[in-house]
């Protein structure tokens, strides 16, 4: 009888065992995951069988010019967005913002630079200053719309891919020139469709001048990342496209740094609303949690906080530090130094100073009401201490404010230093006072303010600086979140220890309540033990006395 | 000597005792790791924990006032100062020289008069204290709602609630320790496990 009791049981958890193990297995295939072939054959439209991509195309703009002959609103929407302007108004500062004139502490300035900057502007041909903004000819369909993934706007080129292939040698790969093919834009043209995660990445990924350089939570390990990664864009996570919380409206993406929502009361975005996605409640909703207790978070805490637990955790590391003031160094034959740390990435640069990297780092945290206050290179300056390029606002007490993620990026650049202000520092072009060809900043950042029509006293130095990068990609999945305890602590390294204007449980408590708390715990203690003691030895004298 | 036992705790009162004693423990345990104390189980975990003993102690609660009522067993916490000092001088003094107890235990009377007043101090004081600051402590994100958000803090209300705390931990200990002196060791323990007291006659 017992024998058969055990083998019920050993054959039941057999199969438990086996079944748990078949659904552990099936279960990921079973969801559906629609292809990028799904997404094409959705389209009413195949752009290889049209008239006017017969081509052959030999320029970019003659491609554009095709797009437009059927998408004739599509120039004109773009060329009031963002991604050709690169300058807007703050609606929460009135102040003017973007690449031209908001500083920041990774490349610099556009102006003068523009031949390579520009070759991640969503149009052809901004040279430099007298680039005409109003011609949609020189609008960039492909570099969102390629669907063969091949097409790619050359570097040095002011956005035109490569017209014919070319040898080149950059500036701090390994020595010797390399072969780069140019695309073939006819085939391109007739392969078009909605941006993927490559589309915008070709940019976005690559924003300081190197893949995951700027953002920290934005490289190129999200083109195709693991789900513990990326559980929006993990093919065996949502399967998500930037575009799919990055809504366009004609063309106008959702979303900004200028301008974020850091508290989205509105919630769930539906049809009727506006169509603009670029928040986690547009889809989650504002109290996504089933736990009560963790959806009283919400309205303090963003959910980036809690859900992106590390930036740069593709295995690309970021750029945490970038001192200029170290630039210029030779190496022993008079050529320009460039150094490799031990994991391969560039640690000095002569063109670019000093690098330090960071892989899975823990944000810095910082209340956040969305309105940010971006230094212009045009702004007078306290040299006295760390400049903070664009300070958020935001307190414990501000009620659109939230504690959000931050990756806090620092290093050391120019300044004028007589009339304290950032500087235009003219680094890119063949000419004799780019700092990438002669090293030399006295002639570099004069031929720059000169360029720019700037004030100028003539004598420089280095201030260091650091520029707030809120944190919102890379969203882990829910299991991977930050464990309460890792901000309900005493520990002196919690994630919250420097958000100090809130009562935080588990960290924080009123001194002489504890002090008091524990002396009458104590007393009670005491009280009883002493009251028992003097108790048993009484007892024990009286039973001697009574035998 | 004679021994006499009397049925002094019913079944449902011995069942309340005890359930509410385990969960009372319980979340002294979890609430000081919610406080930060100490790391046991984890905060989360402590939040749970805590969270589910008192909605569990309410539920309780909520039978044991019924209960009081239709058994008229409430008039057990009702204070009399009468033989109160009786009460402490034995305690200071009486209870080392091996005098009598000034009170007899009945089931109409199961409380000696410091027993009463502790418990009304409990139940009129430390109870609404603690419940009504971790009420407001659990339905903080109600708050706004409720419209009680102009007139709390969380700071206050988590102090309020710590303050209580300490006084039903002080409580405890004060209350185990009483459990020690009855006429042996385990008497009242045992008293309260299985209902009958021994009544010893001197």
């Amino acid at each position: 009888m017992r024998n058969h009791v055990r083998i019920l049981v050993g054959s039941g958890l057999l199969a438990f065992a086996l079944f748990a193990q078949a659904t552990g297995v099936a279960s990921p295939q079973a969801s559906p995951t629609p292809s990028a072939g799904a997404e094409i054959s959705r389209s009413t439209t195949d752009h290889s069988k049209l008239e006017a991509l017969k081509g052959p195309f030999k320029s970019g703009p003659e491609v554009t010019k095709a797009c437009l002959s059927c998408h004739n609103k599509a120039g004109h929407q773009v060329m009031t967005s963002l991604h050709w302007t690169w300058e807007t108004t703050s609606p929460t500062t009135g102040k003017k913002v973007g690449k031209k004139w908001t500083a920041n502490n990774f490349c610099g300035s556009p102006i003068s630079n523009e031949a390579r900057c520009t070759s991640c502007h969503a149009g052809y041909g901004w040279t430099d200053k007298n680039f005409d903004f109003t011609n949609q000819d020189n609008v960039d369909c492909l570099a969102c719309h390629d669907k063969t993934g091949t097409y790619k706007k050359f570097g040095t080129d002011a956005g035109h891919p490569l017209y014919a292939d070319r040898e080149f040698e950059p500036m701090e790969g390994p020595p010797g020139k390399k072969q780069f093919k140019a695309p073939d834009l006819t085939k391109i043209a007739q392969h078009v469709g909605k941006p993927g995660n490559a589309n915008c990445g070709a940019c976005h990924f690559n924003g300081g001048g190197g893949d995951a350089v700027k953002h920290g939570d934005l490289d190129s390990s999200l083109k195709n990342p693991p789900r513990a990664l990326d559980v929006h864009m993990a093919k065996d996570g949502a399967n998500l496209v930037c575009a799919d919380c990055h809504t366009f409206n004609a063309h106008q993406p959702s979303g900004s740094r200028y301008a974020a929502t850091a508290k989205d009361t509105h919630g769930l975005d539906l049809p009727k609303d506006d169509h603009n996605r670029a928040t986690c409640e547009s889809c989650h909703g504002p109290v996504p949690h089933k736990e009560a207790k963790i959806n009283n978070h919400t309205s303090k805490v963003a959910c980036q906080t809690c859900h992106i637990p590390e930036f740069a955790r593709g295995g690309i590391a970021t750029k945490m530090w970038w001192d200029w003031s170290t630039a210029g160094k030779m190496d022993a034959e008079g050529k320009p130094l460039f150094v490799k740390d031990e994991h391969g990435h560039l640690s000095y640069s002569a063109a670019k100073g000093d690098f330090r990297y960071g892989e899975n780092v823990r944000p810095v945290y910082k209340w956040y009401n969305g309105i940010v206050h971006p230094v212009s290179i045009t702004d007078k300056i306290d040299d006295s201490k760390v400049l903070e390029l664009n300070r958020v606002e935001g307190s414990a007490a501000d009620p659109n404010a939230r504690i959000w993620p931050f990756k806090v990026m620092r290093g050391k650049q120019a300044y004028d230093t007589e009339n304290k202000t950032l500087v235009v520092n003219h680094v890119f072009g063949d000419d004799d006072t780019a700092l990438w060809k002669h090293y030399d900043y006295a002639k570099s950042i004069k031929a720059g303010m000169d360029y720019a029509g700037l004030p100028y006293s003539g004598k420089f130095g280095f201030i260091e600086t650091q520029m707030n990068w809120f944190i919102t990609h890379m969203v882990a999945p829910k299991e991977k979140a930050v464990p309460c305890q890792e901000c309900h602590t005493r520990a002196a390294d919690g994630r919250l220890a420097e958000i100090t204007d809130i009562y935080l449980p588990g960290r924080d408590r009123n001194a002489l309540v504890d002090t008091l708390g524990w002396l009458a715990v104590a007393a009670a203690i005491v009280v009883g033990l002493t009251h028992g003691i003097v108790r048993f030895v009484t007892r024990r004298r009286q039973g001697a006395r009574h035998d | 000597m004679t021994k006499e036992r009397i049925y002094i705790y019913k079944r449902y009162e011995r069942f309340w005792h005890w359930s509410q004693a385990l969960l009372i423990i319980v979340m002294m345990i979890s609430g000081f790791e919610v406080h930060g104390t100490y790391d046991l189980l984890g905060f989360q975990k402590a939040v749970q924990l805590h969270t589910v003993a008192a909605w569990s102690l309410l539920v309780l609660w909520a039978f044991t006032i019924f209960w009081q009522f239709t058994t008229g067993e409430w008039r057990q916490y009702l204070p009399s100062l009468r033989n109160v000092l009786a009460m402490i001088k034995y305690y200071v003094f009486g209870i080392f020289v091996g005098a009598p107890h000034p009170f007899r235990k009945t089931v109409q009377q199961k409380h000696n008069p410091l027993q009463r007043l502790a418990y009304l101090a409990l139940l009129a004081f430390i109870s609404p204290l603690i419940w009504g600051s971790g009420l407001l402590y659990l339905f903080y994100g109600n708050w706004v709602a409720l419209g009680v958000d102009r007139y709390l803090s969380l700071e206050a209300v988590a102090i309020a609630h710590t303050i209580g705390a300490f006084m039903i931990t002080a409580f405890f200990f004060i209350h185990v320790y009483l459990t020690t002196t009855g006429h042996t060791v385990f008497a009242h323990i045992k008293a309260m496990i299985t209902g009958w007291e021994d009544a010893e006659e001197h």
